[in-house]
């Protein structure tokens, strides 16, 4: 396998008092998908903020294919080719699925909107998701929230990124909705992406992550593979020490 | 279940086009309700001579209105609009008169004083995060003291009758022919415009409006706008004055601005959720200066029309209800308050409204006290129509 596309090493960010991430090191590789796990107020979506550009570290890199970049804010990772889906999704409510999905990317045709090559693209991207949306010139407000986690992947998929990051993309939905999402996943790595999950459902993380990087009041507490068992990652999101566990790699 | 461009249904750029023409239609129909009311009350508030002073009334606070809806729809405000056309009406005046500078400075200056106005505004908006309505209240207070500072002990300047500026606001009318000009060019650039879309909707395999879609809204362009034209040329009726021409036009470029560039669907999304559009990479805090900048420029054109239509300017410039009728009118045309949702129309609607209330009352000789009152309900109507509308959608 190459090297990791997208790399943390030693990142520290703290709020206030508060230490969210110490020294973390995560390396991201293609056609893989890291899941980051870990209880609430782990560091898991600063961790995901950090990656995506919304939060800046405040000791440590982050380095794309081996080089140092700043990622000041969402607008710059996506330039390099790191897209995320946060957990509010960040849909504008009173704009329809096309505009959301080209929002702040929009496809211009001399100095006006080129909505014809904006539908055309919104289609193929939800068609590439197998995605169940009835309907584009709709406001995403009507959609349900399997198909509002849709929309918010197919923008991040929009310009083909190379890391895309979901943070909680399954905590609001519904069982074949969870399934949904999930699928979307497998598709992502099928189709070459990196892919960084954030979730505190280790259950389902199980079904699609190829490593699991537990987080655990801001540190990495462990890396496991894939098919770690869910006590095993319970145990390590929770502190609860299970001695000679299988999958353990010791890194720290 | 695999997503078919233009599947079943009505298709999606013909339910876009619904959605906005049902936007606008509740106002449009009271519009003509008011219309109805007070033809029937007083004959002559339909006589198009009165209809034409309707017109010219409403264009100075209309150009205001306008750009109290772009920061609305930024999901900003701005309060002091009537202050600063006041204030650019006092420079206009006292440039061109007092200090004999020719009238295109006095007014390049008015409006570089709105220009300004809202880059301070957008610095405070978006550099300290204070809000809108607080330090635009301030600049209300602050920029009505330097409107008296300008006007100096005087407190009012005539501008001089023959200048070019004065005579084409006061009376500068389109002459008939040229206005049926522009009727015809409209519609026949409307229509090439739908059917090019169409065409280009229809090679991409998208949904597309029927050829007799187009040809109604064409025919319903054509038979409003011949309407307002023949109406307002009737008999003795001076016609579209200039200051029209010039609100009308600022209207139709914002509506374009609004809906088909990408600074326009900044400014919605922004104003409708300003979170997540700084997530999706949206320049918020360029979106927010500029609306404020749009507005501030647009609220000295205004004060210079009113000037130039009052052919002077006083301590009463732009004072008193200025900015409520320009802010009312905004929300009464369908703008909304929270933000996002609204519509360069809004503002010929919405002043059209206003105006029309007033104009009527008045030639029935009733009050400026009835006249505060009856736009006082029509402005609570107004924004218990918004707010349920609001409460609905999130329902």
């Amino acid at each position: 396998m190459s090297g990791p596309v997208l790399s943390l090493r030693g990142v520290s960010k703290r709020f206030g008092g508060v230490r969210a991430l110490v020294d973390v090191d995560a390396d991201v590789h293609e056609h893989e998908v890291l899941a980051v796990v870990g209880d609430n107020g782990a560091g898991k979506s600063t961790l995901a903020g950090v990656l995506a550009g919304a939060h800046r570290p405040d000791a440590g890199q982050v380095l794309l294919d081996g080089r140092p970049v700043l990622l000041d804010s969402p607008a710059v990772a996506r330039s390099l080719g790191i897209a995320a889906v946060f957990q509010e999704l960040a849909l504008v409510d009173d704009l329809d699925v096309v505009e959301n999905v080209f929002l702040g990317h929009e496809t211009v045709r001399g100095p006006l909107l080129d909505e014809v090559a904006m539908e055309r693209e919104a289609w193929r991207l939800l068609d590439q998701l197998a995605a169940s949306v009835p309907e584009v010139r709709e406001p995403v407000r009507t959609l349900s929230g399997g198909q509002r986690q849709v929309v918010a992947v197919a923008r991040a998929l929009l310009g083909s990124p190379r890391v895309v990051v979901l943070d909680e993309p399954t905590a609001s939905l519904g069982v074949r909705q969870t399934a949904e999402v999930l699928n979307l996943i497998v598709r992502l790595r099928e189709r070459g992406h990196a892919v960084v999950l954030v979730s505190h459902q280790a259950g389902d993380l199980q079904a699609v992550a190829d490593r699991i990087l537990v987080l655990r009041l801001g540190r990495v507490h462990d890396v496991f593979d894939g098919d770690a068992s869910y006590e095993d990652l319970l145990a390590a999101m929770t502190g609860a020490v299970r001695p000679g566990a299988p999958h353990r790699r010791g890194q720290r | 279940m695999s997503a078919q461009p233009g599947g079943t249904g009505l298709p999606g750029a013909v339910w876009q086009r619904v959605r906005i023409g049902t936007g606008l239609l509740p106002i449009v129909a009271a519009l003509v309700g008011i219309w109805l009311v007070l033809g029937a009350i007083n004959p002559a508030f339909l006589a198009p001579e009165n209809l034409v002073n309707l017109t010219l009334q409403s264009a100075p606070v209309g150009v205001i209105a306008l750009g109290v809806v772009l920061v609305l729809l930024v999901g900003e405000i701005d309060l002091s609009v009537g202050s600063l056309s006041g204030l650019a009406a006092a420079v206009v005046a006292v440039g061109s008169v007092t200090l004999g500078w020719p009238v295109a400075l006095a007014i390049g200056v008015a409006l570089a004083c709105g220009v300004v106005v809202g880059l301070g505004y957008g610095a405070l908006s978006t550099r300290l995060g204070l809000p809108s309505f607080v330090f635009t209240l301030a600049g209300l207070l602050f920029l009505a003291g330097v409107q008296l500072r300008v006007l100096g002990p005087l407190g009012s300047i005539n501008l001089p009758f023959e200048s070019w500026f004065v005579r084409s606001v006061q009376q500068g009318f389109l002459p008939a022919g040229v206005a049926w000009a522009l009727v015809v060019a409209v519609v026949v650039a409307s229509a090439a415009g739908q059917l090019a879309a169409r065409a280009r909707r229809r090679r991409a395999d998208l949904a597309c409006a029927s050829v007799p879609q187009v040809a109604v809204r064409t025919f319903v362009l054509a038979a409003v706008l011949s309407l307002v034209v023949a109406y307002l040329y009737l008999g003795s009726a001076r016609g579209i004055g200039y200051s029209v021409v010039l609100f009308a036009l600022l209207v139709v470029v914002t509506d374009v601005l609004l809906r088909r560039t990408r600074w326009g669907r900044s400014v919605r999304a922004v104003g409708g959720d300003r979170r997540a559009a700084m997530l999706a990479g949206v320049p918020v805090r360029r979106t927010v200066v500029l609306c404020f900048v749009a507005c501030s420029t647009l609220a000295a054109l205004g004060g210079v029309l009113a000037a130039g239509r009052l052919g002077a300017a006083n301590q009463g410039t732009g004072g008193a209800d200025t900015y409520l009728v320009a802010i009312a009118a905004a929300v009464i045309g369908g703008t909304s308050l929270f933000g996002g949702r609204g519509s360069a129309w809004s503002a010929v609607l919405g002043v059209l409204v206003i105006q029309s209330i007033a104009n009527g009352l008045t030639l029935m000789n009733v009050d400026q006290a009835a006249r505060y009152m009856v736009t006082g309900a029509v402005l609570l109507l107004a924004i218990v129509i918004d707010m349920l509308m609001r409460k609905r959608r999130e329902a």
